[in-house]
């Protein structure tokens, strides 16, 4: 299982390095985001570790989606967005012009607030990625990408006797289960979430965070929740933003019994004005 | 610290600590009390400690009721969380020094009224510092103040002390006098109970300055004397 699902692929255009075993998968620095002249993202640094959840939180507006949506250029599709700063991925700069962002953003998936299944079949769903990027040799290896890829994201007990459902037919939960399975299908290693449960009943609520969990095992996780329930109970880190800064990181432990920053402290207990 | 921007969950807290400081007085008066029914014979005040326990016992439910409740319906975080987990622990330590001087006005009771002043007198004189431990410690869960807690927390071994030479001075009455072994006994008994205050006290302190501090004081060095 592990092997198909193994580093074969690289974002950079033309070269298949392996790549190396690190505990920090992104490690960001001095990052800085400008919409027009306004700045959004103030000098944030930050090393993200492999195989684990980060959790980003922080007040409305305070800069945490946007710092997500740096980590695979999709602020490269918002007009006037401007990014500095560094973001090393595999000793690579993921903003240096030998990075294609296709594939970048299949190595470093994405899994919106609001689940938006393209309007095909459950199938098609998982197989579209993979066929746009050539990771299967025929109908079988397909079938194979798009069974794992469902079992991996707890969905394929659910749907595997009708695949050929729209995928908007599924329930919320079940959309924004496919909609992770979607992103696992073209072997990525990093799986952005931005408040994957805001539109979701408790239940699929605690269907994706019992995913989450398991996922990790495998990818780089970072999830971006305005629930502090949720941060605590899937993180192991967790980043507080605030004003576009970075306020404090940490174990997500220390974070929600001692946080060190009062504004953190502040925060977290409900005492923001 | 500002208030919650759902202000109830402040009462909530405010009431909860009220709800300890309470308990803590009263605990307070049962230890000192209980001494004094000692030292003076006297009877009546042992029997009234003795008779405030139980409200003790309902204090500590009645918190234990607010802890559940609140844990549940807020989902208290950072600071708000190692508060409720302080007033968790120490309602429990509360109710046991409240066992522990109940006991103490028990045994008042059961000594011979001609038994030596000076007896009674070993036993009430190490009330004084343990009862001081238990007020000092209150305050610093009152006031927030971390370093009185931790002054607490360092100096349990004078208590220690204070019971081991009250320790030699029964033995030595009892060695004196074989009839005042019963009562020596009971005494020895109270000294215990008194220093086993001491380290409920010393744990207060712990829980309180973990409270404030988000830090573990038992990872320290405590100094010894």
């Amino acid at each position: 299982m592990d092997d198909t699902l193994g580093n074969g692929t690289t974002m950079e255009k033309g070269v298949l390095p392996d790549a190396p075993e690190t505990s920090v998968r992104m490690s960001c620095r001095n990052i800085n985001v400008f919409y027009g002249e306004k700045q959004a993202i103030y000098d944030v640094s930050l090393q993200i570790a492999d195989r684990s959840v980060t959790a980003l939180i922080g007040p409305s507006g305070c800069g945490k989606s946007t710092f997500l949506r740096c980590l695979n250029r999709m602020n490269d599709t918002i007009e006037g967005c401007r990014v500095e700063g560094e973001i090393m991925m595999e000793g690579k700069d993921i903003n240096s012009p030998v990075i294609d962002p296709v594939l970048l953003r299949s190595r470093v998936g994405m899994v919106f607030q609001k689940p938006n299944p393209f309007p095909k079949s459950i199938y098609e769903n998982i197989a579209y990625g993979p066929r746009i990027h050539g990771l299967a040799q025929g109908r079988e290896d397909m079938d194979e990408i798009v069974e794992k890829s469902l079992r991996r994201a707890g969905l394929w007990e659910e749907v595997k006797d009708r695949l050929n459902l729209a995928g908007t037919s599924l329930s919320g939960g079940q959309q924004q289960r496919l909609c992770i399975a979607r992103a696992i299908a073209v072997r990525p290693e990093v799986i952005l979430m931005d408040e994957p449960c805001s539109a979701l009943d408790p239940i699929a609520t605690a269907r994706i965070e019992e995913l989450i969990d398991d996922l990790r095992k495998r990818y780089c996780i970072i999830i971006v929740t305005h629930s502090m329930q949720q941060a605590a109970r899937v993180s192991q880190r967790t980043a507080f933003f605030h004003l576009g800064a970075l306020v404090e990181v940490g174990d997500t432990d220390q974070i929600f019994t001692s946080p060190r920053d009062r504004r953190t402290e502040d925060y977290i207990t409900g005492r923001f004005g | 610290m500002s208030d919650h921007i759902v202000s109830a969950f402040t009462e909530e807290l405010e009431r909860l600590s009220a709800d300890i400081l309470r308990m803590g007085g009263i605990v307070e008066e049962m230890i000192v009390d209980s001494c004094r029914a000692v030292l003076h014979n006297d009877l009546e005040l042992a029997a009234d400690v003795i008779e405030r326990d139980p409200q003790v016992d309902r204090m500590e439910a009645e918190v234990e009721r607010q802890i559940v409740s609140l844990i549940a319906r807020r989902q208290p975080m950072a600071h708000d969380l190692r508060s409720v987990f302080a007033a968790l622990k120490v309602s429990g330590e509360l109710e046991r020094i409240g066992d522990l001087s109940k006991n103490i006005g028990k045994r008042a009771l059961n000594l011979d009224a001609a038994v030596f002043p000076a007896m009674r007198s070993g036993v009430a004189r190490m009330a004084g510092p343990v009862s001081r431990q238990l007020h000092q410690v209150l305050n610093a869960y009152a006031s927030g103040n971390a370093a009185e807690a931790k002054a607490v927390w360092e100096t349990d071994d004078e208590i220690d002390q204070h019971y081991n030479a009250l320790f030699r001075e029964m033995l030595t009455y009892m060695i004196e006098d074989p009839r005042s072994i019963s009562d020596g006994a009971h005494m020895l008994f109270m000294a215990k109970n008194l220093e086993r205050i001491g380290d409920h006290c010393t744990n207060i302190a712990e829980f309180v300055f973990f409270q404030i501090t988000g830090e573990n004081l038992v990872q320290q060095d405590r100094p010894k004397l």
